[in-house]
């Protein structure tokens, strides 16, 4: 895995029902020099960032403090959404939903370039805070210490027309999040299959 | 093959020299599950048109994602036979992406093994196959 350094990185959670994607959204990714964790559904991403239910984050041990804040910051990660259907009524829906920026598939090594070029506007000077993951991700995402100030984003692509019942919640989340951008983890959930057509999901 | 073939060559490097022949080897697997599925659904679920193409609109993005243009074509040809509610032509467009998937296989069987045979000069820094 690749030495993390003290400087913030970004860390990308990648959500893409299709091994072909994942496949070639975490070689971009990685070519991009992003750390990059992907994932098959939706529910696992959220897993993974802590966030699948707010219920859940305030009655599990590890969300106190700390964590907590962690368990908040779906707000803060950036949402990039890909699909493969040009449609532009759902596209301008997840933008104005709150996602950063939308890829159509194929996604190319120009569209990394628009990524970072996003992230780096949304970087804030403040930023290295201690980090703020819930813990039990770090099983999930061994090469990311906690400690470390790495940015996270979102990059969601919805392959089909599944939409688990998290995505629905974290959808509003991250529309209001979007506004501000933390030093937590936030993961690019760039293919996310199970986001739906009509929430902050991506057809793929 | 079109562009985005290239794009996936040109994110080989030294970490990872035989990505491209990794992921055409998935999508050829991938694809291979995906084209049972469509057959059992029209098998299983005539006139299901619905059903066959979400079947077909994931396996045309994975030919979209390697660069398979032909297949993608003819997934698109599935998916209008689907909206016009058209068996027959969602069959014969099925017999063509078979046909097409197996001629896309062999080639790109024979380019990656005259890439492995050319390559040496180039590779001969790094182990093949790390």
């Amino acid at each position: 895995m690749t030495v993390v350094d003290a400087e913030s990185r970004f860390h990308v959670l990648a959500v893409d029902d299709s091994l072909i994607d994942r496949k070639l959204i975490e070689m971009l990714l990685k070519n991009s020099s992003y750390q990059v964790t992907t994932v098959d559904s939706g529910s696992k991403a959220l897993e993974l960032l802590g966030l699948r239910d707010e219920v859940d984050d305030a009655s599990s041990p590890s969300s106190s403090s700390p964590d907590h804040q962690g368990s908040s910051s779906l707000k803060d990660i950036p949402v990039v959404i890909m699909s493969s259907e040009n449609v532009p009524a759902r596209i301008n829906r997840c933008l104005e939903d709150g996602a950063e920026e939308f890829f159509l598939k194929p996604v190319k090594l120009a569209d990394m370039k628009k990524l970072k070029s996003h992230l780096l506007k949304r970087k804030q000077p403040t930023k290295c805070q201690p980090q703020i993951q819930p813990e039990p991700e770090q099983k999930l995402e061994p090469p990311q210490p906690a400690h470390k100030p790495e940015e996270a984003v979102a990059v969601v692509t919805a392959d089909g027309t599944v939409i688990s019942d998290c995505n629905g919640s974290s959808n509003k989340r991250k529309a209001a999040a979007m506004e501000q951008q933390q030093e937590g983890l936030t993961t690019p959930e760039s293919t996310k299959p199970r986001l739906s057509n009509s929430s902050l999901a991506v057809e793929t | 093959l079109d562009e985005q073939f290239c794009q996936i060559e040109d994110l080989q490097d030294e970490a990872s020299p035989n990505f491209a022949e990794e992921v055409v080897s998935l999508f050829f697997k991938d694809s291979a599950r995906l084209m049972t599925n469509i057959e059992q659904a029209i098998e299983k679920n005539p006139r299901d048109f619905n059903r066959w193409d979400a079947h077909m609109q994931q396996l045309k993005g994975s030919c979209s994602s390697i660069g398979a243009s032909r297949m993608k074509n003819e997934c698109t040809s599935f998916r209008n036979s689907c909206g016009d509610e058209n068996d027959e032509g969602c069959m014969r467009s099925l017999q063509k992406l078979k046909r097409e998937h197996g001629v896309l296989r062999q080639k790109l069987g024979s380019y990656f093994q005259l890439l492995q045979q050319a390559g040496p000069a180039e590779t001969a820094t790094r182990p093949r196959g790390a």
